[in-house]
Order: C-alpha cells, then structure tokens, then sequence
C-alpha cells in the first residue's frame, strides 16, 4: 500500500485536528490555522488526485484493523479525490475573500468559533465525499449540518438568528428523512456498507420482494438530501441563510454544503441502491421535474428581489436546479454534466458572493441593489469579479457555466420527450439568468452622479419608492468612515491589517476568475476526470 | 400569629417553634436555614436603553393587526397536520411489507452480527461487546459523535457565552440569584451524595469495558454530579477546579489524545502494521486494547459537554 492512499483518513482528522486546536487559541491564530491546515489538505488531496489519475482505479482503505463491512471504510477514487481538492480550494479563497467582513460581523470574543466550525464543515465534507458507509455518512450529515448552522448564526443580527433556526428546523427535517430511509435500507438488507446494501438490492429488484418499501427509502433519502441542498420547493431556508449571514458563509454554504449533500445523493443512486434501480423508481422523474421548476422559479424569484446578497442567494436555487435536472436525466451523461455543474456553479457563485461583498463595501454598506450605482467604478477588483461570475453564471462561452449547460443540452439529446423541457428550461433560464445579473452588472458601472438618466437605475429607484413602506426591514450594514474610503486605517498596525486583507481579497477574486476560466476553458481535463471517475465511482 | 396568646407570649411558644421549623426559617438542630429565594435588586441598571426597545418594536413586524399573517397561519397549520398524517401512513403502510422484528430468519442476523458475537471477545479485548463494537470495530463513527458533542458545545458557546465576567453581571444573566444562597438541605445532599456520583462516574467509565456502560454513560453520569455541586454551592465554588480555562485545558486534551489515538489505530489498521496497545486477558481492568484510554477521553469530553451546557445556559459562561 503506498502512502500517498492514506490522504483520505489522514485529511480528515487534520482537519478535525484543526478545529480542535482552534478551540484553544484566539482569533487570528486561529484564522492561521484554519487557512493553513486547509491549504496542506487540498495539496494532500492534490497528490492523492495525481496519483489516482495514474492508476485509475478507485481503492478501499481500511479504517482501524477490521475489514468492513465490520469496520467502518473509506473509499476513494479520482471523483472523490478531485471533489475533495476542489472543496478546500474554495473554502480557502472564500475565506480570504471574506476577511473584511469576518473582522466586522464577528465579536472579536468569539472569531475563533468560526474557524471550529469552518474547520469541522470541511472535516465533514470530507468525510462525506470519502465515505463508503452509511452510518458514517448519517454522523458527518450531522456534524456538517451544526457547523452550517454555526457558521450562519455567527454573525449574531436578529435576521441571522432567524435563519439559522429556519436552517435548523428545515435541515433536521432533511436528516430525518434520510435517517429513516437509512433505517428502512438496514432493515431490508442488513448492511450498512454501501457495496453491500447494493449486492443486496439487486438481488431483491430480481425477486420482486419488497418493492414498495425500496421505493418509499429511495424517496425518502432523495427528498431528506434534496432539502439540505435546496431543491426548488424545500428552498425557503435558503435566502436568508445565505443573504444575510457573513459573506465568507455565504460562499461556503452555496458553494460546499449544498454540494456536499448532492455528492452524498449520487454516491447513494450508483453505490447504494445502483443506477439502474434508481432511474427505473419514478423518483427520479420528480427530481427531473422539481429540478426544471426550481430553475424557473428560482431565478423569477431572483429578479424580484431588491437585496443583491438575497438575490445572488436565489440565483442559487435555480442553479441547484440544474444539477437536480441533470441527475433526473438519469444517464451517466447527464450526471456527469450535474457534476460538471457542481464545480462550476460552485466556482462562479463564490466568486459573485465575495465581489458583492466588495461592491456592498464599497457603497457605504448599503445592500439594496440601486445603491450600488457606480460601485464597479469604486471598486474596481470586485466589478471585475462580479461580471465574471455572472457572465459564468449565464452560460457565456469562455467560462465555466457554459460548458456545464452545453452537457446538459447534449446529455438530453438521448430522449427526445427530455430534450424538449430541458432545452426550453436551459433557454428560458439562461434568459431570465442574464436579466438579473445583467441589470446589476449594467448599474455597477452606471456612474453614481448621473441621476436617473440611466434607465435601469430609474426604474429601481422608482420600484424602491412604491414598495418601501413595505420593506422596512432592511439589513443595515455597518457604515464607517472607513468602508467608503477605502480601507484607509487610522494607525500603522490597522494599516497593515488593511493591506494584508485587501492582499487576500485580491487574491481570492482573482484566482477565482482564473479557477472559472479555467473551468470553462480547459473543459476536457475535468470533464475527463469525471467520466473516469463515475466509471469506477459504483 | 395566635389569637389566644399576645405576640411576645406566643414567641417563646413550642407551636411558634414549630411554626417556623414548618416554614423553613429555623430548625432546632442546624439554626438558621435560608430557605427562601434571595430578593433581586428591585431596580437593576437596564442594560439596554429605551431607544434599543423603540427600535425593536419599530423594526419588528406588525403580526398583531396582519391578516395576511392569521390567514397564513391558519393555512399552515392545517398542512403542516396533513403533511405529518401522510407522511406517517406511508410510513405505516411501506413498514407493514417488511420483517417482524427480531424474527431469528431476518437479514440483520447475518455475518456482520454474528462475527460481533462471536469472535467481538477475542478481537477486542472486550467482555462488553457493544464496547468493543463501538469503540474497536466502528471507531470511526465513534470518534465522529464525540466530535458531533464538540461542535455542539461550540454553537452553544457562540449563542449564549458572554465572554467578560463584568458585562455578565450588567446583563444579569446569572440566574442563581432567585435561589437561597445557602440551601442547607440541598448543600448536605450533595456534600454526601457528589463524592459518590463522581466515584460512580469514574467506575462506568474504566469499566466500560468490562460492564455495561463505557465513556457516553459514565460521562454523563460525572456531569450529572458537577451539575448538582454547583446548583448547591453556586458557581465560585465549583469555579475554584472547574473553570473556563481549565475547562478549555481538559477538553483539548482530551480530544488530541483521543484523535492521536484514533489515528494511530487507523494507519496501523490501513497499511497491516501491529498496534502497540496490548488486549490483554479479557476480564482484567487493564486489558481491551484502545477500548480503556477511548473511554476516557470519551468520558472526559462528556462530562465536560454536559456541565459546559448548564452553565452557559445558566449564567452564559462557565
């Protein structure tokens, strides 16, 4: 066995390690920790990736001195292994990215809470990329399913605190679906490991024995992973957790959590209860079709409303419905092309998170979208990034979400009565898609002192005038002299910090943009490491 | 108050002695018992001001007068019961096609059961086979629960811990100070009973593998004990060995120890090397291999979980 196949175990528990650590230092030592540790896995995982593309084969890697089925075990193969060096990239650069305003939302008493749960999130969605156990799946789901509620509630504002505990009602209600279904697979197969429920499935799927109840576990743990990851109807938690928490959250939740559980969701249709089966359940139908509304509402939603983190948050539930579209294509193909847009929104939704935060600060805190005119102009950095997530985020050539919507077209192309819904939905999104994120880009640098001549930002002042004795709850951010300036400190050492944030945050949006065209560009490495991958992920 | 006797007369009484040992004032064997709570400051300095209030009420939405609210309420409820009916008939109605539970031809007896059972002894180490299973066979899953215990705490902290012992007391979050000061009777029951609820703590968990119990119930157990030392003596008291940094100190312990040992018994497992940890002749105290150490630090870091979650809940630190 060579070393390198101990990554899995090994970046796990550093990462637990990390979180535990953390919880005895304070602040910035702990951000240090978090960051570093995190950039040592995700070379780890790097390596493991390098050396899987080699041998091309998935192994199983033994956790403790008992085989499985009874110990626990990992299994890795290259999905994994790039599923996991993508996550840690971008929770690195989305915590770089969100350094201004972890230092302005958290109390200063209590920031090294927020490294132990961002350390403990990624510990989790390792383990749950690398799992080949159920149970041990169901325990991550859980630790995963705190440090999101953790992560949402840390920046303690009366409207966080409310979507932390409508996060909390709604996820626990997706994790008792998926622990019943989990129940209901133990009680027909006797097996907890994932290679075994399946030999045991197959087995019954030939005898015609319980039919009924496999389809009732296949609902229930598609539905239970569905609502964690914000499906179209079960997606109301999802505004207000990822608009108003702080925007390093928000780019962690859309962009590793809700993956996550989409992982875990695949892994269960071909490891658990297998392809076939599953795409043979009518199951898959209603993920196919709530995948299509939710890609229509969501961004219906989106242009309605007025609070640019909320509608970024919106944006995300119709891009969820892709990859659900994608999974209830139900061909390698169309799975494939739901992974592609795993990495791909996931890339672009944090870039446009972080490059909002940059133009919200650079408008004096103000997060309704007319006040942004002219921000582009004020921060140039973040206006860049910001249109080139939503250019990735309409499917333009040359970035990534593009390329992910092109395998969708062709994954359809196999049934003729699936092409037509996905072909309308991928037209009618993409349209509706450029609305919202167009106007934004348009008025970013529309310049501030030109009022109401510019058409798009007349008619949001004139919606903003009809509907503000509606709204009078509004997120207000905190405004310091400082926040329009730019990040002019008041003494040396506030200098220094300044510039090693602005440092970071350059860094995170441009490497962001290059992790976008990349992905949009050089499509067939990734595209190639998926199809190996879902070749030996069953 | 006698209507038969004045009031210096019926104080000299034995009816006025037992009046009052009645009512908890003074008992003829301790003395003077204070029984009744204490009377908070009648005017305690607000720590938020009247605009903080005016701006909540401002900000917070009318639900009184909206009756697009009621309606929806009225709604929700009515969906969210036929919601829960189906989901429970479905569920009542997939389960009635599976097995009878514990029938001995169902497929959970099968080999993963039966190798438990069997051969769980001298794997292991572990008279206590549940022990051996959870700590040996899944430590994975175990270790993931302790830390699912960690996190927990941590939310918890997030929420309610206020950092600084001064702004605590402004904010009056100690809520102790409804409660006697000095609860005689509370404070003899614990000073008898605490020695043996620890001492009883400490024997579940070395003997987890050996009886039935092991770090979850003796931790618990210990928790319990310090749960009720502090609600008799207030917390100064039980600050004196069991405060935040000393709290912090255990705690990291603990789980490095545990996460050490999780890991040298994960890469010895993968790669087919010997662990060190010996098993021991089944039955002695010393024996089960990691079970021992695992259900300590198990039991350390529960102990420290359950008192860590009154306290904070109680006056939002330790």
């Amino acid at each position: 066995m060579s070393f390198v196949q101990n990554v899995p175990c090994f970046s796990i528990l550093l990462a637990m390690f990390a979180a535990i650590i953390t919880s005895a230092v304070r602040g910035k030592t702990a951000r240090k920790i978090c960051i570093g540790l995190t950039i040592i896995e995700g070379g780890m995982s790097a390596w493991l990736l390098s050396f899987l593309w080699k041998t091309g084969e998935s192994y199983v890697y033994v956790m403790g001195h008992f085989p499985a089925p009874w110990g626990n075990e990992l299994r890795a193969g290259m999905l994994e292994a790039g599923m996991a060096f993508f996550l840690c990239v971008i929770m690195v650069l989305s915590l770089w990215g969100g350094v201004h305003e972890i230092r302005e939302d958290l109390e200063a008493d209590k920031a090294q809470f927020y490294y132990i749960m961002a350390d403990l999130l990624l510990a989790s969605l390792l383990a749950l990329v690398y799992t080949n156990d159920m149970f041990t799946a169901y325990v991550f789901v859980e630790i995963n399913t705190i440090a999101a509620c953790g992560l949402i509630m840390m920046k303690q504002s009366d409207l966080t605190l409310a979507a932390a505990v409508r996060y909390m009602i709604m996820s626990l209600m997706g994790s008792g679906l998926l622990l019943i279904g989990i129940c209901l697979l133990y009680d027909m197969t006797g097996h907890l490991l994932m290679s075994n429920i399946k030999e045991q499935i197959i087995s019954l799927a030939t005898t015609e024995t319980y039919h009924i109840p496999l389809l009732l576990t296949i609902g229930l743990i598609s539905i239970g992973l569905a609502i964690k990851s914000a499906l179209w109807p079960f997606h109301t938690w999802l505004p207000g957790a990822y608009g108003y928490s702080t925007v390093s959250s928000s780019a962690m939740l859309s962009s590793m959590v809700s993956k996550g559980y989409i992982f875990l969701l695949l892994k269960i249709i071909y490891r658990v209860i297998g392809a076939d089966t599953f795409a043979g359940s009518h199951v898959i139908n209603i993920l196919f079709i709530f995948g299509i509304v939710g890609m229509v509402i969501g961004s219906l939603d989106a242009i309605r409303e007025n609070n640019l983190k909320r509608m970024i948050a919106y944006s995300s539930v119709a891009q969820i419905g892709y990859i659900f579209m994608g999974i209830g294509i139900g061909t390698d193909a169309g799975v494939g092309a739901g992974m592609y847009h795993i990495f791909a929104h996931a890339a672009s939704k944090a870039l446009v998170f972080i490059a909002a935060s940059g133009l919200i600060r650079a408008s004096g805190g103000k997060s309704r979208i007319q006040d942004l005119a002219g921000a582009g102009f004020r921060n140039k950095l973040a206006g860049a990034g910001f249109v080139a997530g939503a250019l990735s985020m309409i499917g333009i050539p040359g970035f990534a979400g593009f390329a992910s919507k092109l395998m969708f077209a062709q994954a359809s192309l196999v049934k003729a009565e699936l092409a037509i819904p996905v072909f309308m939905a991928l037209a009618v999104s993409t349209v509706l898609n450029a609305i919202y994120f167009m106007r934004v880009a348009l008025l970013i640098y529309t310049p501030d002192d030109v009022p109401l001549v510019d058409a798009v930002a007349g008619a949001f002042r004139l919606r903003e005038n009809q509907k503000h004795s509606v709204r009078n709850v509004q997120p207000e951010g905190v405004l310091s002299p400082e926040g329009i300036t730019g990040m002019a400190g008041t003494n040396a050492v506030a200098g220094s910090t300044a510039r090693a944030d602005s440092l970071a945050y350059a860094a995170a949006i441009l490497l962001f943009i290059a992790l976008n065209l990349f992905l949009g560009i050089c499509t067939q490495p990734v595209l190639q490491l998926i199809q190996r991958g879902l070749v030996i992920f069953g | 108050m006698s209507i038969r006797k004045n009031q210096q007369e019926y104080e000299k009484s034995r009816a006025y002695r037992f009046s009052r040992w009645l009512k908890g004032e003074k008992d003829p064997f301790v003395g003077v018992i204070e029984m009744k709570s204490q009377n908070p400051d009648e005017d305690p300095e607000q720590f938020y001001s009247q605009e903080d209030y005016e701006a909540i009420r401002r900000h917070a939405r009318d639900y009184q007068n909206n009756q697009m609210i009621h309606r929806y309420n009225r709604v929700y409820v009515v969906g969210s019961i036929v919601a829960c009916l189906a989901l429970i008939v479905v569920l009542i109605y997939a389960i009635s096609y599976l097995p009878a539970f514990g029938k001995a031809d169902s497929v959970g007896t099968n080999e993963v059961a039966t190798r438990y059972i069997e051969n769980g002894l001298q794997e292991t180490g572990a008279v206590n086979v549940v022990a051996g299973m959870i700590a040996t066979y899944r430590a994975f899953d175990t270790f993931g629960e302790t830390t699912v215990l960690f996190i927990a705490t941590c939310s918890v902290m997030i929420l309610l811990m206020v950092e600084r012992e001064d702004k605590r007391r402004q904010l009056h979050l100690d809520d102790r100070e409804f409660e006697p000061v000095q609860d005689e009777i509370l404070q003899h029951v614990a000073k008898i009973l605490c020695p043996f609820i620890f001492m009883f703590g400490i024997y579940i968990i070395l003997n987890g593998h050996l009886s039935p119990g092991g770090g979850f119930s003796g931790g618990a157990i210990i928790g319990a004990g310090m749960i009720l030392f502090s609600s008799a003596y207030d917390f100064p008291k039980i600050q004196r060995f069991f405060n935040e940094h000393i709290y912090v100190i255990v705690k990291v312990t603990a789980l490095m120890l545990y996460g050490t040992i999780a890991v040298y018994f994960f890469y010895t497992g993968a790669n087919g090397l010997e662990s060190v940890f010996p098993l021991g002749t089944p039955g002695a105290i010393l024996s089960g291999g990691i079970i021992l150490p695992i259900n300590i630090f198990v039991g350390t870091e529960v102990a420290c979980t359950i008192y860590a979650f009154y306290a904070l809940f109680r006056r939002g630190g330790l």
